[in-house]
């Protein structure tokens, strides 16, 4: 099994953090093959959010490396990324409350705009809702909502590797399950996805394979079911209740 | 050049009572900026109001020193709540805004002719500070040494306003660490929160406008308690000179405004005397000595952009508590 | 507080709440928080439209709805930090109408945020001493005198370190609030306004971004929190922690309550299940979109 040739993201002993002195990740690696849909969980604090900030540029590495496709890219700004198939929603602050649905997806496009019907077929083809309310405006959307626009977005560009912040934050739990499915379909239809998830279980539940992360580094890893079945996991991060 | 008058000019400044008046403008500025966070663009209106205050009473009204420094007080403490009533459940930018709005009514209507007699107007008051000098503990003579020379009038101002500024420096030195600071502190940084903790969060901010402006307004008052009251010392220009050197020295912080203020006027002394004595000797093109005097102002207002962007906690500051630029 | 190694034991519930038939706006036994007509409408938008609603003394009960249900709108209507369009509303007898939302909570009235207020520039244990009642010091005239606050401010200190040690904050005393994880700011959070001896503390998803190990420990404070003889009023997502220590479930949707009662009433409860839980509570989601072989070989 040559895993190399499907390696699609890298990360090489990373060490990131955002104030002057204070590392957030010590040391922490990663893989993820083609088509794999890969789950990053762990306490907070432990660099969950910050590892996917830094595989995007967005939080400052101080040591290791992350190779895309065997490229380094490293520090290697967000649009050169985006540029290179890779697509982020983050957890926050992820779509234009201004604008509307449409505008929101062809802010998607914006590097290749004649991309946009092609990127439109799929998200609504993903995503049936968004395509019957595309003039509402996304400030005025529900939590779950915003979050479908916010994937939608990040899809338009037909992305390879689409990075995902919590997408389950503060929905519903009809609506998280609801997330969690979709992330599962997007995976299907053949993207490397990465998601960072607080909902360990649900996360887990869905994942090819998944990283337990803890005070930077990667503590435990596994397939979504050996880790689900893990005492040590179980005990540590997934708590007994409702098991 | 002359670098012995230059020297001189420096030094005096370290040792003056509009450097001291200043120290204490500075502090009132820390306790409104630094301590609950209200963007105070006005001071310079409290420094008018306490200056005006002392003058007005002992003029008009016949007050004895201590009555009018009283109602200097009195009416920075009133105008305090005259306009925070309005303005401080506002957001801190609209708080700004209207801070420069009321400072510049205050200079407005003391310029007026309407009550010539009592304001000066334009001419501005004289001659308040008898009953002041009248009390002077020290004999006719000459005092200071080396650079600094003062009559005997001129060194019991100066020991006044630093025994003024040395008790109001402790005063808020007591408040700010005090559950009173504390609460102040939380204030500054999450209403709400405090809110949510059985605080009166309106009355807190009065309060701290209040002890603030007072500061501030005896500060104005002893600031022309040597020489003359006018509106024009009180124009927007000196509110952005009490900012640079509260900024400069560390906003949230007591001793902050006090070393700032010393900085401020030494160094604009020294520029002050620096720049013309240059200019005269061909040292800054063709700029002519009154010029380059001038030219310390573009300086000053160099260093306050450059203080914020690059050092906002000033000299004695603590980076975490205060930082602008995100 | 148990050890680990103890089984987790399940909470006793309060029963006998409720007069009569379970629905929304029942009377309640002891009410502590009787709400009537309350509405606030935001432009064209009704956020909070409540007949009637009360909550039961000494219980733990939960609010939950989906987002924008107006649960956090309801939250901030009762504790004053909003003003309703209409309505009457009163805690423990007294009418809270035009009542400032400090006043609210010097009657006793404690809550938390959804985004947590814990103040980063002050230390763990100045935020915990802010949070204590009637401090002298904090007057300003009486500020300037410690011997006025010296004694009192040295109790609260004490208080506090005690709370502290329950909530394992202690050796992070000194700490400024800023440097602690999101979800030791919670604790922080609840630590805090346990210092004023509150008789109703409402809680706005305290287990928000919490890791799950550390929600079983949360969820042992407010167990606490009511065998002191407190009330708490929560918000939560999570529905495992719903079933497992709530007394009394409300469940909001569209500015209404849509349904009342047990939590396992609630949770049967159609309409609730469609609007929020969704069908697949209990369901492994890696049966549903087909990832897992069931051991008998059906997908």
């Amino acid at each position: 099994m040559s895993t190399d040739e499907n390696l699609v993201v890298k990360v090489d002993s990373l060490v990131a953090g955002y104030l002057p002195g204070v590392n957030i990740l010590n040391g922490c690696n990663l893989e993820a093959r083609q088509g794999e849909l890969i789950g990053i969980i762990g306490p907070n604090g432990a660099g969950k959010s910050t590892l996917l900030k830094a595989i995007f540029g967005q939080s400052k590495v101080r040591d290791g490396a992350i190779y895309l496709n065997g490229e380094d890219i490293t520090g290697m700004k967000a649009d050169k990324l985006v540029a290179r198939g890779v697509g982020y929603v983050p957890q926050n602050n992820n779509v234009f409350p201004s604008l509307t649905i449409e505008e929101n997806l062809q802010m998607g496009v914006y590097q290749q705009p004649d991309k946009y019907d092609e990127g439109l077929d799929l998200v609504v083809g993903l995503f049936e809702e968004l395509g019957k309310r595309l003039k509402q405006r996304a400030g005025s959307l529900s939590g779950g909502e915003r979050q479908m626009v916010a994937m939608g977005r990040a899809l338009m560009m037909n992305p390879s590797v689409l990075l995902l912040d919590e997408p389950s934050a503060g929905l519903s739990p009809v609506r998280q399950d609801e997330a969690f499915l979709r992330v599962s379909d997007i995976n299907k239809a053949g993207v490397t996805t990465i998601m960072v998830e607080q909902n360990a279980r649900r996360c887990l539940q869905i994942c090819d394979r998944g990283y337990v992360l803890d005070q930077g580094k990667d503590a435990y890893t596994g397939s979504g079911r050996e880790l689900l079945n893990d005492p040590k996991v179980i005990e540590l991060y997934l708590g007994s209740l409702g098991a | 050049m002359d670098f012995n008058s230059i020297f001189i000019n420096t030094a005096q400044a370290l040792f003056s009572p509009v450097t001291i008046a200043f120290a204490m403008a500075a502090l009132g500025l820390a306790m409104h900026f630094g301590f609950v966070g209200l963007l105070n663009f006005g001071i310079a209106g409290f420094m008018a109001v306490g200056a005006y205050g002392y003058a007005i009473s002992t003029l008009t009204f016949g007050f004895p020193w201590w009555g009018a420094f009283i109602a200097a007080m009195v009416a920075s403490a009133i105008f305090a709540v005259i306009l925070g009533i309005p303005t401080l459940q506002l957001r801190g930018d609209y708080l700004a805004i209207v801070t420069i709005a009321s400072a510049e009514i205050v200079r407005l209507l003391l310029l007026s002719t309407t009550w010539i007699e009592t304001t000066g107007s334009a001419d501005g008051l004289v001659a308040y500070a008898d009953d002041f000098r009248s009390i002077n503990p020290f004999p006719d003579g000459d005092y200071g040494f080396g650079p600094w020379n003062y009559t005997a009038n001129q060194f019991w101002v100066l020991i006044f306003a630093l025994i003024v500024l040395i008790i109001s420096a402790l005063i808020v030195w007591r408040l700010t660490h005090s559950p009173w600071g504390r609460v102040i502190k939380g204030i500054r940084e999450d209403e709400d929160a405090v809110r949510a903790l059985g605080k009166n969060v309106f009355s807190y901010k009065m309060q701290a406008l209040v002890v603030g402006g007072m500061i501030a307004g005896l500060g104005g008052a002893l600031y022309v308690l040597p020489s003359s009251a006018n509106p024009m010392l009180f124009a927007t220009s000196l509110t952005f000179f009490v900012w640079t050197a509260l900024l400069l020295g560390g906003a949230a912080t007591v001793f902050g405004p006090l070393l700032g203020a010393v900085v401020f006027w030494v160094l604009q002394a020294f520029l002050g005397s620096l720049l013309p004595a240059m200019a005269e000797v061909g040292l800054l093109g063709g700029l002519s000595s009154a010029q380059a005097g001038a030219l310390r102002f573009v300086l000053v207002g160099i260093l306050l952009v450059l203080i914020v962007i690059w050092r906002p906690q000033g000299m004695v500051g603590d980076k975490r508590e205060l930082t602008f630029v995100k | 507080m148990s050890s680990n190694s103890n089984p987790k034991k399940a909470p006793e519930k309060s029963t006998g709440l409720h007069v009569g038939e379970a629905a929304p706006g029942v009377k309640k036994v002891d009410p502590i928080l009787v709400a009537d007509k309350v509405s606030r409408r935001f432009g064209g938008l009704v956020a909070v439209d409540v007949d009637h609603v009360e909550i039961p003394r000494g219980a733990i009960t939960a609010l939950i709805g989906p987002n924008g249900a107006g649960k956090t709108t309801l939250f901030n209507l009762l504790t004053g930090f909003d003003k309703p369009d209409t309505g009457t509303w009163s805690f423990s007898g007294s009418n809270l109408a035009g009542v400032p939302a400090h006043k609210v909570a010097k009657m006793g009235q404690v809550r938390t945020f959804q985004l947590t207020k814990a103040l980063g520039l002050l230390t763990v244990l100045e935020n915990m001493k802010l949070g204590a009642k009637g401090q002298q010091g904090e007057n300003i005239f009486k500020s300037i005198f410690p011997f006025f606050w010296k004694k009192q401010e040295d109790e609260n200190e004490q208080r506090a370190i005690e709370i502290l040690e329950r909530f394992k904050l202690l050796k992070l005393k000194d700490d400024f609030a800023a440097s602690l994880s999101g979800g030791q700011r919670k604790l922080l959070e609840m630590a805090r306004a346990l210092m004023s001896n509150p008789t109703l503390v409402m809680l706005d998803e305290p287990m928000a971004g919490v890791n799950p190990a550390l929600t079983e420990s949360l969820l042992e404070h407010i167990l606490d929190l009511k065998k002191q003889g407190m009330t708490v009023l929560f918000v939560e997502h999570d529905m495992h922690m719903v079933r497992h220590i709530a007394d009394w479930v409300i469940v909001m949707a569209e500015g209404q309550i849509i349904a009342e009662g047990s939590p396992d009433e609630v949770m049967r409860n159609e309409a609730v299940v469609d609007a929020y839980l969704g069908s697949h509570q209990d369901v492994d989601l890696g049966v549903v979109t087909g990832r897992i072989e069931l051991p008998n070989g059906k997908k």
